[in-house]
């Protein structure tokens, strides 16, 4: 069951040539809906069967959100893919773009002919700037084979699709500051409502999908929603492409069918590295709880397993800890994170995520008092659910997750001013 | 200020969005004028508001919102390390300490002779081939080990 949906092709040389696409059957999920006219209802419809969720993150059913899209508005409307890959763990889209960029193209194609979108854009974090430009390529090679562009096939239909980068803010992936971004302002998310189905790009009607999401729309029209559901589990559709990194021997992108358990997955990437025992398990991407080892080894890798295990499947961005692993100075890593990109929009998390940080280090490096674990549990719960966007749940989460499976860390830090782990 | 060959560049951005939505192109814009001048001095990025006719401040509010824009003159060749949780797991710091003791300057710093500077960066989005680092934000360099590091260094002319 690996390798079914995206990465089929990646063993091929030059897999993100449009020669070799083609090769394996691409774009015959697009000729086909152009063939028969496939009704744009049918086509959600059949993204509604898959049970295909956000990729991105949030896990939001896909097929839902496109039934969202005013499609009989008249005027411009956008579909918008989400490429800013940067939460710490995470770097599957970037494989993406990077080994089947026309998968994506013709996912995003089919996207605005299903919505009546006008145009696209791929919003690219600005970091894997060789991957954007390889990205640029595939659109230049689609636009030279009619599938992209004026008169797709011939079909009398215009739509094309645009990259742009991002350069260096972690909050851009949050779809409405990605937009904002993309009309070339500072990226801090907007309120919502108003969604940006109603008000999204330039304010018009916009759907935004992660990479993942969209490139596996192919899969799903060629072969129907309920191959794709098939192959992982009820109400958790598909194939799901994990990152692994970490200690692990061979860390990497697996695409394995929803449901596979997580012991699999480790083995798959060479389990823990120098022979060292599993610690922890960060399983969505640094803003997710962690989850002790021992109770990962019980999970099944899909959003309601990890769930009941008291955190979130994310982007799939799995980061594994081993026993060496000191937890206090791992959460002061990633509290620096969440300070340093927070868009500063909002009070609790502008001044929150510093707070938390400023506590955390002093932890860390021994100057830890007593009343601090409380503090970080008070500052934690002021900030969740009190700003605009999610990066103040995710800098209040690992902290929470961190204190719920190993205060003892914390409280021997403060009391001894030296790691427990290893003594440092 | 900026040579043809780079406002035909910001040109084809520009004609990325629709009419009217010149301003989307700032962060492109910035980019290539970035690539071309080393870093963005305040007349650089009025130029480039100029140049997309948009007022001064919109492409000041993005030249300082996105931390990839050099607001400083930086060296010839600026590496930005991640040192972000994964990569630190798969040996960041290490790579790190060698890295500042071979060219002899810390984070946020830059070698005597203007070739080298060094910075700390968060996540790229690319944790399976850790640690890794960016030279002049563009041209990614993954699996660091002293080995990989002196064979970059080397190829920096």
């Amino acid at each position: 069951m690996a390798n079914e949906v995206i990465f089929h092709s990646i063993h091929l040389p030059e897999s993100w040539k449009l020669e070799n696409y083609l090769k394996v059957g691409g774009f015959d999920a697009l000729k086909k809906v152009i063939a028969e006219q496939m009704p744009a209802e049918e086509i959600i419809n059949q993204v509604k069967i898959s049970a295909l969720r956000g990729r991105g993150g949030a896990g939001f059913p896909t097929g839902l959100k496109w039934s969202f899209m005013p499609r009989q508005f008249p005027g411009d409307k956008y579909v918008v893919c989400n490429t800013d890959e940067g939460e710490p763990g995470t770097f599957k889209d970037k494989d993406i773009i990077r080994y089947n960029p026309h998968q994506l193209i013709e996912g995003m194609v089919i996207a605005g002919y299903t919505l009546g979108a006008v145009a696209g854009y791929n919003y690219i974090h600005g970091e894997i700037f060789e991957c954007f430009e390889r990205f640029e390529a595939a659109l230049e090679e689609a636009r030279a084979a009619n599938l992209l562009g004026k008169n797709i096939l011939g079909s009398g239909w215009d739509f094309d699709i645009h990259a742009h980068h991002g350069y260096g803010a972690y909050v851009c992936g949050e779809e409405t500051a990605l937009l904002e971004s993309i009309e070339g302002k500072k990226g801090q998310p907007r309120f919502k409502p108003p969604f940006p189905a109603s008000f999204g790009l330039y304010g018009k009607p916009t759907t935004i999908n992660n990479t993942e999401t969209l490139a596996s729309i192919p899969y799903i029209v060629k072969h129907g929603g309920q191959k794709f559901l098939e192959l992982g589990k009820p109400n958790n559709g598909g194939t799901k492409i994990f990152s692994v990194s970490g200690h692990v021997a061979k860390p990497g992108n697996y695409e394995i069918g929803m449901g596979t358990p997580f012991k699999e997955l480790l083995a798959m990437a060479g389990g823990i590295k120098d022979g060292r025992k599993l610690k922890a398990v960060i399983p969505g991407g640094s803003s997710v709880p962690v989850v002790p080892g021992e109770i990962m080894m019980d999970v099944t890798m899909d959003y309601d397993s990890i769930s009941k295990a008291g955190s979130y499947l994310g982007a799939g961005s799995v980061i594994v800890m081993d026993e060496t692993v000191c937890m206090v100075k791992a959460l002061e890593r990633l509290s620096y994170f969440y300070f340093e990109e927070s868009c500063g929009q909002c009070t609790p998390c502008r001044e929150g995520a510093g707070w938390l940080y400023r506590v955390i280090q002093r932890i860390e490096h021994g100057q830890g008092r007593a009343e601090d674990l409380a503090l970080l549990e008070s500052v934690a719960g002021n900030i969740m659910g009190r700003t605009i966007c999610a990066l103040g749940d995710a800098a209040a989460m690992p902290v929470q997750g961190m204190l719920k499976h190993y205060r003892n860390e914390f409280e021997y830090h403060i009391k001894h001013g030296k790691c427990m782990v290893n003594g440092g | 200020m900026l040579s043809p060959a780079a406002l035909t560049e910001i040109d084809r951005e520009v004609a990325k969005y629709p009419p009217l939505r010149k301003q989307s192109a700032v962060m492109s814009a910035l980019r290539i004028a970035q690539i071309e001048l080393g870093w963005l001095s305040p007349e650089t990025i009025e130029y480039v508001a100029n140049y997309l006719e948009i007022p001064a401040i919109a492409a000041w509010e993005v030249a300082t919102f996105y931390n990839m824009y050099e607001l400083k003159p930086v060296g010839k060749y600026k590496l930005s390390v991640c040192t972000n949780l994964p990569c630190t797991l798969m040996g960041a710091e290490s790579a790190v300490e060698y890295l500042q003791r071979k060219l002899g300057i810390g984070f946020n710093e830059t070698t005597p002779d203007g070739k080298f500077s060094l910075k700390m960066s968060e996540c790229m989005g690319s944790c399976g081939e850790g640690p890794l680092l960016t030279i002049n934000n563009h041209k990614m360099k993954v699996r660091l080990t002293p080995e990989v590091i002196d064979e970059i260094l080397a190829g920096l002319e």
